[in-house]
């Protein structure tokens, strides 16, 4: 009979407007700046430079080989490279970053430089609250706003963090275990010529 | 003390009145009475978008509006506040003198029409012979500011909008005014207020109410109807259609103008269902004669409110008919029921009280309901869709 199908569809709406006072169930929405959802791992927004140890300036992996700055599709990061060495977290001496700016309103996310970066210095920040009052200086982060510690890094990608920490681990200790064998070879070969040597004479 | 507090705006009113220079008397006393109407019920339809998007929100389960002071209760002061301070655009192909007449003639026309209805008891700002007659002349004005509106925006999806909302509400006028004849028919009268007198009275303490009676049920309904095509509220809402024709006929305007649209909507629906309460809903009338003892202008706006929840109540849950639809259902089913109603209104009349008089008038609305309901749905098979891709 005409009629029916609004009687049925009424008496929905009716249950929903009911059942929205009486079951919390119901309204799904989450009340945003008081209520926070987890962000999930894989959620990435803009990059960050990751230092190790509690020194910003000390730790930052970043060795200035300007890779991320060519590879960058909108080109939004500036690089100047150090005249001097520095000493970096494994004890090699190595160039550093004078400058390091990332323009966050011309950032489109895409993850490029996390990917070319050889030395796993730059990964995706989840910060997402960017807005800033001032358009050009307020979105230009300079190196200090950009590093952060490899601990945040944890907490945000925990996972994939932990795969960068051992990889590096891996690394650093086959580079350690080349350079002691490099140098038992050296002591061997020069203990050898030392002997043979002496035997001639 | 009933009495008091009943008449108590009426007694307010005369006291002023006496306190002024005899010359000056009329137009005191006029603007006594117009002023309230311009303060409550703009008033009115500040509370109702709160309560429409807050009743929208909850029947789709959300909050609604929550930002602007306590559970979002000052959205209205907000929306109120950025309407006046946009720019108002005019386009530059515009007819920019019925482009500004538009808006304020739908919402001069939605005014006028308060002007004979019956709030309360010897609440009335004019007791007109022909108030209902002067409600529709008023009330059609409507049609003229949608299509002004729609015209002189120079826009395809305006001048579509309007095109759409002539083709509605001239269909819908006509069920419209038929189904409101038999109260005038009943009652031998076209004043507002002795339609309301005359459903005051009292059997076993149930109001003479017309919507008691089966043509006044099958008339409100009707009326019910069309007041929604009228007023172009979901599921009649094609000459504004969001997502079709982005908002119709005001689709270029901006600012205060727009607001002002929103406003004459607003008042438009509360005027007819106004009309409504007056000619089935007992007016200011209580409807048990225990509950006389409240004011008669709290029940008017009691009942007033009910309507206005009942037209949300229908927003939330009915799409947007078709073009095609409309026409089919203002042509085929509600002008015939609604000339049915007026034969039905005949017999009711003349046929003596009594039991049979309820069962014969009910079937003589009843059965034709049934038969040109299946007669709409002629030819149509109604299921769920299957999707092949989705899902």
């Amino acid at each position: 009979m005409l009629g029916e199908g609004i009687i049925k569809g009424l008496s929905e709406t009716a249950r929903n407007f009911l059942g929205s006072f009486v079951s919390k169930e119901r309204l799904t929405t989450v009340q945003f700046p008081e209520e926070r959802l987890p962000r999930a791992e894989s959620s990435r927004n803009f990059p960050f430079l990751v230092f190790d140890g509690d020194d910003w300036q000390q730790g930052l992996r970043c060795v200035s080989c300007q890779i991320c700055e060519k590879e960058c599709p909108p080109q939004c990061i500036h690089i100047v490279k150090s005249k001097d060495k520095k000493m970096d977290a494994a004890g090699k001496p190595q160039f550093y970053p004078e400058v390091f700016d990332i323009d966050v309103s011309v950032c489109m996310s895409c993850q490029i430089c996390v990917e070319v970066c050889p030395f796993d210095a730059i990964k995706m920040d989840n910060e997402f609250e960017l807005s800033t009052e001032d358009r050009f200086g307020g979105l230009l982060f300079n190196k200090q706003q950009l590093a952060k510690s490899n601990t945040y890094y944890h907490q945000i990608h925990p996972l994939e963090a932990a795969q960068v920490d051992a990889a590096l681990a891996e690394e650093r200790a086959k580079a350690e275990a080349k350079a002691k064998a490099a140098a038992e070879a050296k002591a061997k070969a020069a203990a050898t010529a030392a002997s043979g040597g002496a035997a001639e004479k | 003390m009933t009495e008091t507090v009943d008449q108590i705006f009426v007694i307010f009113k005369h006291w002023i009145v006496m306190h002024v220079p005899a010359p000056w008397q009329t137009l005191v006393s006029l603007l006594v009475s117009v002023l309230p109407i311009l303060a409550v019920f703009p008033g009115l339809f500040a509370i109702t978008t709160i309560l429409e998007r807050k009743g929208l929100g909850r029947i789709q389960n959300r909050y609604g509006p929550n930002r602007v002071g306590p559970w979002g209760i000052l959205q209205p002061l907000a929306d109120g506040v950025k309407a006046l301070i946009k720019e108002d655009i005019v386009p530059r192909s515009a007819d920019k003198l019925v482009h500004f007449l538009a808006p304020l003639v739908i919402v001069m026309a939605a005014f006028l029409a308060y002007s004979v209805l019956p709030f309360g008891r010897n609440m009335v700002l004019t007791n007109l012979d022909a108030g209902v007659l002067f409600y529709f002349a008023v009330s059609s004005l409507t049609e003229l500011g949608v299509f002004m509106a729609g015209w002189s925006s120079r826009n395809k999806y305006s001048l579509l909008g309007a095109m759409r909302a002539i083709a509605q509400m001239i269909s819908y006028e006509m069920p419209l005014i038929l189904s409101a004849v038999p109260v005038l028919m009943v009652a031998g009268t076209l004043s507002t207020v002795s339609i309301v007198e005359q459903q005051t009275a009292h059997t076993a303490g149930i109001a003479h109410w017309n919507v008691f009676t089966p043509w006044g049920f099958a008339g409100f309904i009707l009326f019910m109807i069309s007041s929604l095509a009228e007023t172009n509220r979901s599921p009649f809402d094609l000459p504004e259609g969001e997502s079709e024709i982005i908002a119709g006929y005001y689709i270029e305007y901006s600012g205060f103008k727009f607001a002002l649209f929103f406003l004459g909507e607003y008042l438009g629906m509360f005027a007819i269902s106004g009309l409504a309460i007056t000619l089935f809903l007992g007016g200011w009338s209580a409807p048990f004669a225990f509950l006389s003892w409240i004011p008669s202008y709290v029940w008017f706006f009691a009942k007033l409110l009910m309507m206005i929840m009942g037209f949300i109540w229908i927003r939330g849950t009915m799409p947007r008919l078709r073009m095609d639809q409309l026409m089919n259902f203002a042509w085929k089913f509600m002008l015939p029921m609604a000339l049915l109603n007026l034969v039905n209104t005949g017999l009711w009349r003349f046929l003596p009280t009594g039991i049979t008089r309820w069962i014969v008038c009910s079937l003589v609305v009843g059965i034709p309901y049934v038969l040109l309901g299946r007669g709409l749905m002629h030819g149509k098979k109604l299921e769920n869709r299957v999707y092949s891709f989705a899902e």
